[in-house]
């Protein structure tokens, strides 16, 4: 894989099974956000494929959308939209949502006080916090969490790591790029080290 | 996973869309505001003679509106490029095509509409006579359609430069040149007492074909776009 006209990802293979947790690690600019596009279908791999369920992501790359949740380095909300609407807007599009739901995402990641604010008067942690609430209503089996402690502070770390555990005990898969190992409840991190 | 229907998701992106213009007033009025200042400028500049801008009035129109139009084009995917939405749409399971078609929707509500809902005013302003209107009223909603088909296939290409505005007009304007001709002409025949049918269909029959291919397009250059 090439960024610019720099090699950064030769030779690696990752898999990820229902309730696993792959921990990506590695140096500043190894390569982690670049893998975990490739894996999320946003990037195409010069050589290799990725292959989800047997099938290459190719084959048929809304099907496969579907089935994963992806966090980037930008929370991908709207700054206009409340709390509420940026989850209702963007879950929508996947799944049917009630507005019980919308609240009860949001007082686990602990918005429920600013749920009818702006995002854009949201502080950076608490966009975190919304863009965890929207990872987790989509109900994706597989997520691809690209620094997702970024900006948490310890409670909300400790959310999220409640929340990725969730999701392994029901049998969900996680890839996560972080500098820190996530210390998930119960679940041991696989580790792929890019070096 | 993904059981909201293509229809409810093409729906639903229309309704964001608005609701996020409609928090941005300032840019909704700009092309419009445009369309009219422009127009007006011709009167001042070449004579206040009805006869003499009755002329000219196809042209005007349609030159007016093609640009104000672009003025929009460069917002329609830009924020979304900025903020990650666009990597949550793209993996959001929908069709991307059906997506884009929805944001071009939203994007001609938002732009072309309210150029095509003045266009009669500033048609009278420049002497079209009432007879006349419709033809400019149908031309301008064929066009500005076709714009916007036309221009979001430009907006999606030029997302990942930094300043992608002024190769975007480069781009859209050519393309844009044969709706500028059978369109001005419709008005143009109009005026003179004509039958405006054939570059009124002929216009349709462009945006039939934009809106066919364009969402394909679109989708093709937003996955580009996004790596």
């Amino acid at each position: 894989m090439w960024r610019g006209d720099r090699h950064v990802l030769r030779g690696i293979s990752i898999d990820a099974a229902a309730g696993q947790m792959t921990h990506v690690a590695g140096p500043n600019g190894s390569g982690k956000t670049t893998l975990l596009r490739v894996l999320a279908g946003l990037l195409t791999p010069e050589q290799g494929s990725v292959i989800w369920q047997g099938r290459p992501i190719a084959a048929d790359r809304e099907a496969y959308s579907a089935t994963l949740s992806y966090l980037g380095h930008s929370d991908g909300l709207k700054p206009e939209f409340t709390a509420r609407e940026n989850l209702a807007f963007e879950v929508g599009l996947r799944r049917k949502l009630e507005a019980a739901a919308i609240d009860e995402a949001l007082e686990r990641v602990g918005l429920t006080q600013s749920c009818d604010q702006p995002a854009r008067s949201l502080s950076a942690g608490q966009r975190r916090r919304l863009a965890i609430a929207r990872v987790q209503l989509t109900r994706a089996p597989l997520w691809i969490l690209d620094e997702p402690f970024t900006n948490l502070d310890s409670a909300g770390v400790q959310r999220l790591s409640d929340v990725i555990a969730e999701h392994l005990d029901a049998g969900g898969a996680a890839l996560i790029a972080a500098h820190q190992p996530p210390s998930v409840p119960r679940h041991a991190a696989h580790r792929l080290n890019l070096a | 996973m993904s059981n909201t229907p293509a229809a409810d998701a093409v729906w639903l992106m229309y309704r964001r869309d608005l609701v996020l213009a409609f928090r941005h007033w300032d840019q909704v009025a700009q092309p419009v505001v445009f369309f009219a200042m422009v127009t007006t400028l011709f009167p001042l500049s070449l004579s206040p003679e009805l006869g003499e801008l009755r002329q000219l009035a196809g042209g005007v129109l349609w030159v007016a509106a093609l640009l104000a139009a672009l003025l929009g084009l460069e917002f329609l995917f830009r924020a979304d490029h900025a903020d990650g939405s666009l990597e949550q749409m793209l993996l959001s399971g929908q069709p991307l095509a059906l997506l884009a078609i929805a944001k071009g929707a939203a994007h001609w509500t938002v732009c072309g509409l309210p150029l095509v809902l003045v266009s009669p005013l500033l048609a009278i302003g420049l002497g079209v006579p009432t007879d006349a209107l419709c033809a400019v009223v149908l031309s301008l909603a064929l066009g500005t359609g076709i714009l916007s088909a036309l221009g979001a296939i430009g907006a999606a290409l030029t997302l990942g430069l930094r300043r992608g505005s002024m190769l975007l007009s480069l781009l859209v304007l050519p393309l844009a040149m044969p709706a500028l001709i059978f369109g001005a002409r419709a008005i143009d025949m109009a005026i003179h007492g004509d039958v405006t049918r054939g570059p009124l269909l002929l216009l349709g029959a462009m945006l039939v074909l934009a809106l066919t291919l364009a969402p394909l397009a679109v989708a093709a250059a937003l996955r580009i776009s996004a790596e």
